[in-house]
């Protein structure tokens, strides 16, 4: 039984986004994917600067089992990566909710609305079980 | 629901995320399979290895069946409990199974054989080898009232043999690499699928749990198949149905060295098919592969040679212990020392090495 946390939003493709204070999205992988996924071994992940729409593709997750791809949860620019988890990728599986990927400065905040909450999430996350 | 090895229950109690393999219901990690392979290289693991077959061969004609049977020869078997690699040809020299044989019995009137061979050939290797049976004197006995548990790791001989007597822990003790013996109902070899120092014990089904038990319990980590794959990778070990199968040659599988081509009258199954391949040179060999940029090779990848061709990688994975990615190759014979692999649809440069990248916890590449 995966961990969701309540306070998060989640996309269909398993990448979870916090809308933040300052109105900037933060977005990571829940639980649910990096066990599926397995140790994680190297992120891929994109330029800041770079603009990104809802469902694009964002960078990309390398486990030992498989390569997956991660999509942008909204639209908006690129404005923060995380280095440290380029590093050690490993903090994925052991914390995936504080390994976060990269900061969006989201271009429409509603797209927010769009996702998924927790429970909604949960059902989609045991439907692929 | 696949087959089950009696240590099932134990594993989930363990944690255990659980996969088929090969038909068979086994746990791919206890929760980390990267950390798992680290703990065999610097300590030690145990692996529940219970889906693995082993075959006893006896009767005064035992000999003279697998030196038919086998393309390494049991006549290199010079003293008790000996043991070695051999692939398992058909008539075409493709590769029906790779196996370990340990001598068992050595007098003229009771020659004995242990043969463990793979989980997912067991039937087909059995039939095959019923079939080649019928004009010896031998007696061929499945042992299913058996069980196997590998433990691997500088420290494995030694952390066993602090939990058992004193009579297998001087067993433990005197064996030397590639050998197995007997002590009571329990089989113990010095043998291995990691490159670690390491055990491999055959015991009856109805003790493997409590012993189980006893290791995990005396602080010995369990250890997955993911682990298993990527310490086997590093080795350079192969995994039959992926770096070789009935359509490949030993020779195309870096399994040459396992050939015993003398003495020239030992007629082996395979042995024509492949003195045709050696003549006319094999066009294929299995190397190894090293990507040193961030990325994992996988399994199907196509690798190109510059000039000459391209090949396909037959295993890949990350390696723990070398922090980049590895695999096994099938590529044209004349490639040199470098090639290309294409992943998700662009080409990496990859150093072309002889297979195995780690040997005692120590890096050969």
């Amino acid at each position: 039984m995966s961990n969701i946390p309540a306070d998060l939003r989640y996309a269909a493709s398993h990448e979870w986004a916090r809308l933040e204070a300052d109105g900037s999205v933060t977005v990571g992988i829940s639980d649910h994917a990096q066990e599926a996924l397995g140790d994680v071994v190297f992120i891929e992940l994109p330029e800041v600067g770079k603009q990104l729409g809802a469902g694009q593709e964002a960078g990309v997750v390398e486990s030992v089992k498989a390569a997956s791809d991660i999509y942008a949860p909204v639209g908006g620019e690129v404005i923060a990566i995380n280095e440290a988890l380029v590093d050690s990728p490993e903090s994925v599986n052991s914390d995936p909710y504080g390994s976060w990927f990269f900061k969006l400065k989201p271009s429409d905040a509603s797209e927010l609305d769009k996702l998924l909450d927790a429970t909604a999430y949960q059902a989609a996350a045991d439907a692929d079980a | 629901m696949g087959q089950r090895t009696p240590l099932y229950d134990l594993h989930l109690a363990l944690g255990a995320k659980m996969v088929d393999f090969g038909g068979w219901d086994m746990p791919l990690h206890y929760g980390s399979q990267v950390e798992e392979h680290h703990q065999v290289r610097r300590d030690c693991g145990v692996f529940d290895v219970s889906h693995m077959c082993v075959v006893d061969v006896a009767g005064s004609q035992a000999k003279a069946f697998l030196q038919r049977l086998l393309a390494n020869d049991v006549a290199r078997l010079e003293g008790p409990g000996k043991a070695l690699y051999s692939a398992m040809l058909n008539e075409q020299g493709g590769v029906i199974d790779d196996l370990i044989v340990y001598l068992t019995g050595s007098s003229a009137q009771e020659q004995g054989y242990r043969l463990v061979v793979n989980a997912g050939t067991r039937d087909k290797d059995l039939a095959w080898m019923h079939a080649q049976a019928g004009d010896f004197d031998v007696q061929l006995r499945e042992r299913r009232d058996l069980a196997m548990l590998a433990i691997q790791g500088p420290k494995a001989r030694a952390r066993v043999a602090e939990l058992l007597t004193q009579a297998r822990a001087a067993l433990i003790h005197e064996l030397k690499p590639f050998q197995g013996l007997a002590e009571g109902d329990w089989f113990i070899a010095r043998t291995g699928y990691t490159g670690e120092d390491g055990l491999e014990i055959v015991l009856p089904v109805t003790e493997v749990v409590p012993f189980l038990n006893d290791l995990v319990g005396a602080g010995i980590s369990p250890i997955g198949l993911g682990a298993r794959d990527t310490l086997r990778l590093e080795a350079g070990m192969n995994l039959y149905g992926q770096d070789m199968d009935e359509q490949v040659s030993p020779l195309a599988a870096n399994m040459a060295w396992t050939i015993a081509w003398e003495p020239a009258a030992r007629d082996f199954i395979g042995r024509a098919a492949l003195e045709a391949q050696r003549a006319a040179g094999c066009p294929s060999k299995l190397v190894g592969l090293v990507l040193e940029e961030r990325g994992v090779l996988r399994a199907h990848q196509v690798v190109r040679v510059e000039g000459i061709g391209e090949g396909e990688i037959t295993s890949g994975s990350f390696s723990p212990t070398l922090n980049k990615s590895i695999a096994l190759a099938r590529v044209p014979a004349v490639t040199g020392d470098r090639a290309e692999v294409e992943i998700r649809g662009k080409w990496y440069p990859v150093r072309v090495v002889r297979p195995g990248f780690v040997r005692n916890g120590k890096t050969l590449i």
